[in-house]
């Protein structure tokens, strides 16, 4: 079936998330959709199948203008799509979430069902047993299950989305074969991923989006670099980057290993020193996050030590790490970082661990005032802090961050913040590092990341690079390290050393 | 601020008016005289000194069941096993009263050690529904609930095992203490005792105290409302539910001991009679606020109070005090509810 999309617009509050988006996808065809987070692939992929409703814009299949209103719509029309996290019900047997979401009677037909697939998982070289329970399979295999779900209720255009994270390898060639078999059928595949190498391997076309445009759509042969500027595509300032004077080790890390939903690490070594920063690039998922809470100390290795300022602190909890002088700020800041329906000042008296019976009124309100003062926070010590806009809300929680520190954690620092506010973040985090502490931060933003960082790491579906040196490295050649490509000289190095 | 203040009174208040208007539809439908009814529950409860004292008794234990459902609320626990707690206050006031009474030491001595044994084993059994809680994922709801079966096993085993009347056991309870052992009353006829009253009302004022003024209550509050932000913050959340468990358990305890040593004079069946649910209403109603439980807390008293005499005069069941508070509650809830979907529809048209 040709999906053909013409001019579609979503916003998100400010957010313009798809700019006006055209692409034709012929039937038959395997295209590609690439491009960084938050580049809007996800939001184009579902407007098309149905889960959000676009601003403007329309969508024609066989050249008819459809209106879909909901994914259950979208499957009547053809278009299914398979979730990065397989939509499916663990506890249920195969069978029975394979029934799941068919129109039928109030008795559903479960031996036809059941025969039917069958049927489709010879066709294709499945080997999956209807009376098991989802909850044993592997993801590769509830991928399996989703795809033949999805063509038994008639899907001729599939969507996939992220489809070969978490899979094992022979599972993905299975997948790859199993696509271009269904192309050929003359059935549309829509493959979105960020792996350069995938995406180049399996697709006939590949069109790459940027800040919720379509920058550009690229046919075999594909050029690697092209593609790479395509997805990260602007200047990269240098900037006032003002490299830090390492000083002694303040956290090592020797040869951990950790695991975390469907995300393995292995052997991470890294040496952290006073008055550095050292940036976590990858797409988001890839692993930054584990290693950042196994810093904290909210997540424990399965091996390997964690020396932290001369302590191992492997499998010892996030206040031992905190007292230490570690203070950990997640990117969810009103979910995780602060506590809704209290005040500025409660959390000021919170975070100092003021202590005695009676709250002092007087003098956590004066250090409520100081600190608001001193970090420009648009509120008051009475305001609670859902009433804070993001960038406040941020500036508060590094107010919150108690003196001396030895080493500060964060995901996504300036995520959704404004130039101002992004500049105010990293002044004051420059600032700790002057005073002695090391930085460690996640970002999906390249700028950020060759911006601020001494050093930085690069993660790739759980692999770490080992600490490259900012000034050494090019925005091409982080790129592809992101997309997956161009990681064997790291293997190189290790046989050497 | 202050319209929203205003607006929060409105639906408050819209609330009691439907709850009233209903109640009144159920009478009506019931084929009795509304204002009747009504006039009977207020001179049933405040007519007489009498009536009012003994709504004052059933105060007592409501205020501290009250007070110790605020603790668990502020950590964002629904702490329903409650009801198991005052059950092993009573037990433990009763097993220590027993111990004691032939020792031959000074009344009040026994008493006092006796009431401590009572809040020492609501404690424990809080923190039994706290521990499972913490340590094993269960939901404390659900923990508690088990718990109050198996309180109310232990008691009846108690009743009609090893605590039983000479000679027959008794749905009446165990035999009853001689009156020295008995919280001093104001008048021989009455159950009202002044003592069980003071320990109800400091036991709001230092609930309000702790939840408003001090550290460890704004510690508490911070795991109630978001325990992953206050385990950054460097909060140890378990070790704070678990104290607000305990220090539920103690109020529970308490009006345990109360139950026995001033009102029933023994272990009854009934022990708790349903003044840890009442809590619950009370504290929901008064939207988990120390400073308004007294009151609504004596409200409920007087409404339960003053519903006992409708059968007699009206040939009512006395059940339609029951009917008030529920509906009390649920369009008090009701009325919170539809002020924060407007205030929601409105702030998004801004």
């Amino acid at each position: 079936m040709q999906v053909e999309l013409r001019d579609i617009h979503k916003h998100f509050g400010k957010v313009h998330a798809n700019a006006g988006i055209s692409l034709d996808i012929p039937a038959g065809s395997i295209q590609g959709i690439l491009g960084e987070n938050g580049a809007g692939k996800s939001t184009l992929m579902k407007i098309l199948a149905g889960a959000l409703h676009p601003d403007s814009g329309a969508i024609l299949l066989d050249g008819t203008s459809v209106a879909i209103h909901a994914p259950a719509n979208a499957i009547k029309h053809g278009v299914g799509m398979l979730h990065q996290d397989p939509l499916d019900f663990p506890p249920m047997k195969v069978l029975d979430n394979f029934i799941l979401g068919h129109e039928g009677g109030l008795f559903s037909e479960r031996r036809s069902a059941a025969r039917s697939l069958k049927e489709l998982a010879a066709q294709f070289d499945f080997l999956l047993d209807p009376q098991t329970y989802v909850d044993s399979l592997t993801v590769g295999e509830r991928q399996q299950l989703e795809i033949l779900r999805l063509l038994w209720l008639g899907a001729r255009v599939l969507i996939l989305d992220e489809p070969t994270t978490g899979i094992s390898l022979p599972q993905k060639e299975k997948l790859f074969a199993t696509l271009k078999k269904l192309a050929a059928e003359g059935k549309t595949i829509i493959f979105v991923s960020h792996k350069l190498e995938d995406v180049e391997f399996l697709c006939n076309r590949i069109a790459v989006l940027r800040q919720g445009e379509l920058v550009g759509v690229a046919e075999p042969p594909y050029e690697t670099h092209r593609l790479v500027e395509m997805m990260f595509g602007r200047e990269v300032s240098a900037g006032a980057r003002t490299p830090a004077a390492p000083g002694e080790t303040v956290l090592s890390l020797a040869a951990i290993s950790l695991s975390h939903s469907r995300l393995d690490l292995r052997d991470v070594s890294l040496e952290v020193r006073t008055g550095e920063v050292i940036g976590l690039a990858g797409m988001e998922g890839s692993g930054q996050s584990i290693l950042l809470g196994a810093c904290a100390g909210l997540l424990h290795p399965t091996a390997g030590a964690i020396d932290f300022r001369g302590r191992n602190l492997a499998g010892r909890s996030h206040h031992a790490f905190r007292r230490s002088g570690a203070a950990y700020l997640p990117a969810a800041r009103l979910e995780e970082g602060l506590i809704p329906g209290l005040t500025l000042t409660d959390h000021f008296i919170l975070s100092e661990g003021l202590s005695g019976l009676f709250i002092d009124r007087r003098k956590s309100i004066r250090l409520a005032e100081e600190r608001i003062e001193l970090f420009d926070i648009k509120g008051r010590p009475e305001s609670t802090v859902e009433s804070l806009s993001g960038g406040n809300q941020q500036r508060l929680l590094l107010a919150l961050l108690r003196s001396p520190l030895s080493l500060i954690l964060l995901e996504h620092p300036t995520r959704g913040l404004d130039i101002e506010s992004t500049m105010y973040v990293w002044s004051r985090l420059k600032q700790r590092c002057s005073q002695g502490a090391a930085i460690l931060f996640i970002s999906s933003d390249l700028d950020e990341i060759l911006r601020y960082s001494d050093r930085l790491l690069v993660f790739f579906s759980g692999r770490v690079s080992p600490p490259l040196s900012t000034e050494e490295v090019t925005v091409e050649q982080l790129g592809r390290l992101i997309g997956g490509k161009g990681w064997e000289r790291f293997d190189a190095e290790a046989v050497h050393a | 601020m202050r319209r929203a203040a205003w607006s929060s009174a409105l639906f408050q208040i819209g609330g009691v008016v439907t709850a009233l208007l209903l109640t009144t539809v159920v009478l009506i439908a019931s084929k009795a005289p509304p204002f009747a009814a009504f006039a009977n529950i207020i001179l049933g409860s405040v007519g007489t000194w009498n009536n009012f004292s003994q709504v004052l008794v059933s105060w007592v234990p409501l205020l501290l069941s009250t007070a110790g459902l605020l603790i668990t609320f502020a950590v964002g626990m629904w702490n329903i096993g409650i009801e198991g707690q005052i059950t092993l206050g009573g037990i433990f006031t009763t097993w220590a009263l027993r111990l004691l009474q032939t020792s031959g030491w000074n009344p009040t001595l026994i008493i006092a050690l006796a009431i401590a044994a009572g809040v020492v084993g609501g404690a424990l059994w809080a923190m039994l529904a706290g521990a499972l809680k913490t340590f094993g994922g269960v939901n404390e709801i659900f923990g508690g609930l088990g718990l109050n079966f198996v309180a109310m096993a232990i008691n009846l085993w108690l009743i009609f095992g090893p605590w039983k009347r000479p000679g027959i056991a008794s749905m009446s309870g165990t035999v009853p203490f001689p009156q020295a052992l008995w919280l001093p009353t104001v008048n021989p006829q009455s159950s009202l005792s002044l003592a069980a009253v003071v320990i109800a009302v400091v036991s709001i004022l230092v609930v309000f105290a702790l939840i408003q003024g001090t550290y460890f209550g704004l510690r508490m509050k911070a795991v109630g409302r978001n325990p992953r932000a206050a385990h950054l913050l460097g909060i140890p959340t378990w070790q704070y539910m678990m104290a607000s468990f305990a220090l539920c358990g103690v109020f529970a305890g308490l009006a345990g001991a109360v139950q026995v040593t001033s009102v029933y004079h023994r272990l009854i069946p009934a022990i708790s009679s349903g003044y840890g649910y009442l809590g619950l209403m009370v504290a929901m109603l008064v939207n988990y606020q120390a400073a308004w439980a007294a009151p609504v807390a004596l409200f409920f008293a007087a409404v339960n109070v003053g519903s006992i005499q409708l059968p007699i005069v009206l040939r009512l069941d006395s059940s339609l005090g029951g009917v008030l508070q529920d509906t009390l509650v649920l369009f008090v809830l009701l009325g919170q509810g539809f002020r924060r979907f407007f205030q929601k529809r409105t702030g998004d048209e801004q």
